[in-house]
């Protein structure tokens, strides 16, 4: 541990990948340790992965069994005389040969087809069992194209904003709402103090599930059902956000606020002028919580939000199973699509979620 | 004008009595210092005045008005915190500036004051800079301006420069002294330093236990001090402290007697309010022990350890009976450890206090 804490100031990515537990040599602990990221990895990281790739196939592609690795299609052909373009078979003939030929029906265990080089010579009848596909690799982006144009009939775009408008209004709310309850629990000096904070804290051990009807029938009764802020407003309070921030706050010296007190700034003031921006690592990663949580959120969203229209990205993935089925590509195209906002986010800011974590003095 | 009054005050807080009981004065000007050890209440009493904690009894003056339920943005008071309290995320500017721009004072007027401010503690150049960036003694200075450009009728400071190094403390120590020729405001100035105290001050509060001990100009505490507790705070290194009896001679000699001791006689001006004997403790500075080893008369004390500072010398020693005694002598001492010195107070250079610390009388 103290090892990795002295070189944490120079630390680039290649010595990062290389760390050792100090001195040249390769410790078994090393090894242990790398063997147990890696497959950490992997064991995180195929799913996702598989998810992209999968997302890249044509549903052809996606049902066959056993499934390919890379995303694939059949080669076609365009053949004189066909409108849509034929599949192409490789077929071994009778003699030993091997023929390329285009399938343009398949009737029980035979298929007619013909040979693209030489239409004019007419169909050949061919054992199903003697043909063997002809396969090219293939990027379905039509999936996301598909996905994306409003002609798909997907209205994804509204999905998108319903998402964003959630997670943006509610983080906002969210940081703005935990701030004040954790400047007042940390700065102020009044009876139930305590109180107030055990309450808020023990709230933390009633799962959402529970209160899940209840939250309902309060948001029903406000009549803000398939209303965004239906979903907006019962999670804009959030426990671990009070106590995170009032953790931080009380790290600010309350000389601050008696040297700003003097200064004549009102308590409105002190908190926007001073509070906020000394909490400003504390709030990133309150933020980021929310963030989080919000975009993925999936059960609140289901009772409340109940027109098509006012659907988030997490119920519109999930509406793409129906009684006819699943229609996995345009599910698949849109799961990586959902994920990768949050992705980035945790890409570029896991920096700010580490520092910010450790500075509110929480592990 | 800023004379400040503090009548009957008090503060609990809960059980706990900090400060039982407290009248004091302060006039229009004056650079008052609030010494004492540490808990003794010196830093809730300049929060009181500044306003910053609520008082449970008495009153608070300023100019003859009662500032108890005004708050303390209102007082008219600036103070400068132990840690500064500069606001960390703003630059030197706008710390200065954020006080007057709370009380919508026009934009041209906020620049004026904290220009002239700046260039007054000649921080003019850092204006631009986060205190972060600044060094102990430029945070320092920064705080005090941002206590002079709300320009309030007076400035409270809280040990200010405990943070600093001792040579940053003296070139501070002037500084301070030197603002406030130049302000003129009345400064009250906490320190548990009392050598920040005979220097700087006008007037020193002594305080122990949220009692004021004595109050006076610095020489006249360091020469007359009322009681035992001032006289052996104020003054550094301590005062020798021996305890014995103390017998009436006759109407203008006393003689002290400490067993194990010679007899010691001091000469005062009527020894007529005194009982024949009584139990008292004397009090001899450093500096006021002549010793010498060829005398004849005085008490025999053996040095343990001498430390030579170039231009004054110490000598750590003993009495007979193993207490310790510190004499200063001017210049380089040629005595070593293990020489037996005969010491005498000079004369009128001593101080005797009942068994209550209370002074009975000083030999000047």
């Amino acid at each position: 541990m103290a090892d990795t804490v002295t070189m944490g100031r120079t630390m680039s990515p290649r010595n990062l990948l290389l760390a050792r537990r100090g001195g040249k040599k390769l410790h078994w602990t090393d090894i242990l340790t790398y063997a147990f990221l890696g497959a950490g990895f992997l064991i995180m990281f195929l799913p996702v992965l598989w998810v992209v790739v999968s997302s890249l196939k044509t549903p052809a592609n996606l049902s066959e069994f056993p499934p390919t690795l890379m995303p694939s299609t059949a080669q076609t052909s365009v053949v004189e005389g066909f409108k849509a373009p034929l599949p192409l078979f490789e077929v071994t003939t009778k003699d030993g040969t091997t023929k390329t030929l285009a399938q343009i029906r398949r009737v029980g265990l035979n298929a007619q087809m013909i040979d693209p080089a030489n239409p004019e010579a007419g169909k050949i009848v061919v054992k199903v069992a003697d043909a063997k596909p002809l396969r090219k690799f293939h990027l379905a982006f039509e999936n996301y194209s598909e996905l994306l144009s409003s002609t798909g009939g997907s209205d994804i775009w509204r999905y998108v904003y319903n998402s964003l408008f959630i997670t943006v209004i509610a983080t906002v709310i969210t940081l703005v709402m935990n701030s004040m309850a954790a400047f007042a629990l940390s700065k102020y000096r009044f009876r139930g103090s305590n109180t107030a904070l055990v309450a808020i804290l023990a709230t933390l051990m009633i799962p959402a599930t529970v209160v899940l009807v209840p939250v309902y029938l309060i948001v029903s009764e406000l009549g803000l059902v398939g209303n965004l802020w239906g979903v907006i407003l019962p999670t804009v309070a959030t426990p671990t956000g009070v106590f995170l921030l009032r953790q931080y706050m009380l790290t600010i010296p309350d000389e601050l606020i008696e040297a700003a007190r003097m200064d004549h700034a009102s308590e409105w003031r002190i908190f926007w002028r001073i509070i906020l921006p000394l909490s400003s690592p504390a709030l990133a990663v309150v933020a980021i919580f929310s963030i989080l949580s919000r975009w993925n959120d999936f059960l609140l969203p289901l009772i409340v939000l109940n027109h098509r229209e006012s659907f988030t990205l997490q119920l519109a993935l999930a509406s793409y199973q129906n009684e006819n089925g699943v229609q996995y590509d345009q599910l698949l195209a849109m799961t990586t699509l959902t994920a990768l906002p949050l992705a980035f986010a945790f890409i570029f800011l896991q920096r700010y979620i580490t520092s910010g974590i450790a500075s509110t003095g929480i592990k | 004008m800023a004379k400040l009054h503090l009548e009957n005050l008090n503060k609990s807080f809960g059980v706990v009595e900090v400060i039982p009981k407290v009248n004091l004065s302060i006039d229009d000007g004056e650079f008052v210092v609030f010494v004492g050890p540490s808990g003794c209440g010196k830093s809730t009493l300049l929060r009181l005045i500044a306003g910053l904690e609520d008082v449970t009894g008495g009153d608070i003056r300023i100019d003859d008005i009662s500032v108890v339920d005004v708050p303390a943005a209102d007082r008219g008071v600036a103070m400068v915190f132990q840690s500064y309290a500069l606001y960390p995320h703003m630059t030197v500017r706008q710390n200065l500036s954020f006080g007057l721009e709370n009380i919508r004072m026009p934009k041209p007027e906020i620049e004026n004051r904290v220009e002239t401010a700046a260039s007054l503690l000649q921080i003019d150049t850092l204006l631009d800079r986060r205190p972060k960036q600044l060094s102990g003694g430029q945070r320092q200075r920064v705080a005090i301006g941002r206590a002079i450009t709300r320009d309030p009728k007076i400035f409270l400071f809280d040990e200010p420069l405990s943070n600093l190094d001792a040579e940053l403390r003296v070139l501070m120590r002037i500084e301070i002294t030197k603002l406030h020729e130049r302000l003129g405001n009345t400064m009250i100035y906490v320190t548990h330093d009392q050598i920040e105290a005979m220097t700087m001050a006008d007037k020193i509060v002594v305080l122990r236990d949220g009692v004021i001990e004595q109050v006076g100009a610095p020489l006249e505490l360091y020469n007359r001090p009322q009681n035992e507790f001032v006289a052996g705070f104020i003054g550094s290194p301590r005062m020798n402290f021996v305890s014995g009896m103390l017998r009436k001679q006759d109407t203008v000699t006393l003689s002290f007697e400490s067993p194990g001791l010679p007899a010691l006689v001091l000469c005062v001006e009527s020894t007529a309010s005194l009982p024949d004997v009584q139990p008292a403790t004397l009090g001899v500075r450093p500096e006021d022990l002549l010793a010498s080893q060829d005398a004849q008369t005085g008490w025999p004390v053996v040095v343990n350890v001498l430390e030579q500072h170039g231009a004054n010398s110490y000598l750590h020693c003993t009495l007979p009976d193993g207490s310790p005694v510190l004499i200063h002598e001017p210049g380089q001492s040629n005595v070593s450890r293990g020489d037996v010195l005969q010491v005498t107070p000079r004369e009128n250079h001593w101080h005797l206090f009942d068994e209550n610390g209370s002074r009975i009388v000083s030999g000047r």
